[in-house]
């Protein structure tokens, strides 16, 4: 549904975006990932034909955003980083229009405005004037801006910034359920939203793609193997030897022994649950196993390291694949 | 040309949900009826000493309404200032050039929209006209081409406004550029008398005033009409030429 190849976005000496590319399908939520001034807004722009590319082309719905602009735009709606509303219109006015430049029709505008305030919950501010809203509602009517002519794409730049928690919640579900018969970009730069809405993941920083893939895929891929931590008392026996030499197990690190338990991580080759193995030993050998569970990076982790580490974060990362 | 009339339309009612509209009208209607209640009394006057038969359209409609003119270089300004700096500043440009319209939908849209406000202020000096026909007895052929001569000049003056505005994200510096520019045109052909023949040509030619008097007699010339027809074309051009630059550098 969007396409991005090899996108590059100078200004003057300064490369925002560097030769970024990435695909979403129909249906799909992209989280794009990365920490201020990374090039997330350049290439939203880029995408809803607000500013072309230095380089590199997009295509959304199949449309190139360069060369058929209008096609494009018709099919995607977009809200930007700061709310795009007229402060003297009222917000049934200010939809009203945006609608209409949006080619709904005469006869539908009327009932696309009401359920689009509907879905985004505005409806009690209708006759409000769009600059005497708080954060939270400015926001949401410019996300019920962007939902007017139920375009096949959306493209929401830090769709939950400025909410409050209550409203968070609402708005992450409405972005849900929008997924499926909607195509769905998000920026953010809180990571739970990501591990919570969105399908696939495309960390960014520095203007360089630095990682694509879906949450759960980027915090075990970055450990490269699975790894358990277990908590045993092995009544004085060696207990990282015994289960070293099980089969699956690639590596056995002690980190701690206090009072004749032994804390230790285990690691097993990829996509291989051994954990039923391990106890079964365990308890074979009539230890006691106190606790035995996998551990993940969190989404948090990954980012850290994806976007700290300097160049050579990608190839840690190829490498670990 | 939906989309025209739709940004238009949008235009237009910012305007009047802005104070700016009621300032604009209220100035005109304040200064226009001076003028015309200034000129109507030495009209007056020049009727009751006799002398040389008075002729109301050139000795009060011409007047007023060359005088009127001045008025347009005030309030002209406070219309275009906002266009488009507004909508830079507050980021609603991202809607309009992210909406499935073209530059030119936009500019046209917003030119329709400043003339809406500049031909509403004009039409205010109709009920002065009306009193004229009234009580007097002027020809109507010089009112009609004077006020097609106001139109052509208004738009100018827009167009240009729309430009300037184009450049810049702040209104003040927009609208102190654009009173600038318009009093440049204006005054620029007092200096014509001291210049050698071509300089003179040139310089009256430029002068935005000069080209309304042809007009205000009732004649309609294609000179003047093409000169200003292409003075709009060519403001609007450039408007489309500087939103097109400030997509690239973003």
């Amino acid at each position: 549904m969007i396409e991005v190849e090899h996108l590059t976005k100078r200004y003057g000496p300064f490369t925002a975006v560097n030769d970024v590319s990435f695909t979403v399908e129909k249906g799909e939520i992209l989280g794009f990932l990365g920490p201020n001034g990374a090039g997330k807004t350049t290439t939203m722009r880029v995408l809803t034909g607000y500013m072309p590319a230095t380089e590199g082309r997009a295509r959304v719905a199949g449309f190139d955003v360069v060369d058929q602009p209008i096609e494009a735009k018709r099919r995607t709606g977009y809200l930007p980083e700061t709310p795009p509303l007229y402060t003297d219109m009222t917000v049934r006015d200010y939809l009203t229009f945006c609608a209409r430049i949006k080619g709904v029709g005469r006869g539908e505008r009327a009932a696309r405005v009401n359920a689009a305030m509907e879905r985004t919950r505005v409806a009690d501010m209708a006759e409000r004037h769009c600059g005497k809203l708080s954060k939270g509602y400015r926001q949401r009517v410019g996300l019920a801006q962007a939902l007017l002519s139920n375009p096949e794409v959306l493209i929401l730049d830090e769709p939950t910034a400025g909410l409050d928690p209550k409203q968070i919640i609402e708005t992450r579900k409405l972005i849900k359920e929008l997924a499926g018969d909607h195509t769905v970009v998000l920026s953010t730069h809180i990571l739970p939203e990501v591990s919570q809405t969105c399908q696939r993941v495309v960390i960014i920083n520095k203007g360089k793609v630095v990682a694509v893939d879906t949450p759960d895929n980027l915090t075990s891929r970055l450990r490269g193997s699975e790894s358990l931590f277990m908590q045993v008392d092995s009544r004085g026996e060696d207990a990282a030897a015994t289960l070293g030499g099980l089969d699956g197990v690639t590596g056995v690190t002690v980190t701690e022994v206090k009072d004749g338990l032994t804390a230790l991580e285990v690691a097993s080759l990829t996509g291989r649950d051994i954990r039923s193995e391990l106890a079964a030993a365990v308890v074979g050998r009539g230890w006691g196993l106190l606790e035995l569970r996998p551990m993940r990076m969190s989404l948090e982790d990954v980012f850290l390291t994806l976007t700290t580490v300097e160049a050579d974060a990608p190839a840690t990362t190829t490498e670990a694949a | 040309m939906s989309n025209v009339l739709a940004v238009a339309h949008k235009e237009l009612k910012s305007y009047f949900a802005s104070p700016i509209a009621y300032i604009v009208l209220g100035f005109f209607a304040l200064m226009y009826g001076f003028f015309f209640y200034s000129l109507l009394l030495y009209f007056d006057r020049q009727g009751m000493q006799g002398g040389p038969a008075v002729n109301v359209n050139e000795q009060l409609i011409r007047p007023v309404f060359l005088n009127a003119t001045v008025i347009f270089l005030f309030v002209l300004p406070m219309v275009t200032m906002r266009t488009y700096a507004e909508e830079k500043r507050s980021g609603t440009m991202e809607l309009l050039l992210t909406a499935p319209l073209t530059d030119l939908q936009i500019i046209l849209g917003k030119f329709l929209g400043a003339m809406g406000l500049f031909v509403s202020m004009l039409a205010l000096s109709l009920v002065h006209m009306g009193v004229v026909f009234w009580k007097g007895n002027p020809e109507v052929m010089p009112v009609v081409t004077t006020y097609l001569g106001l139109i052509l000049m208004g738009g100018c003056f827009v167009s240009l406004g729309l430009l300037i505005s184009s450049l810049t994200k702040n209104q003040i510096v927009a609208g102190m550029a654009t009173f600038g520019v318009f009093l440049m045109l204006w005054v620029i052909n007092w200096i014509a008398s001291f210049a050698g023949p071509t300089m003179q040509a040139v310089l009256n030619y430029l002068s935005i005033t000069d080209h309304l008097d042809d007009f205000t007699k009732g004649i309609i010339d294609t000179k003047h009409v093409v000169y200003y027809v292409s003075f709009i074309t060519f403001g609007l051009f450039l408007t489309a030429r500087s939103v097109d630059t400030e997509r690239w550098r973003g």
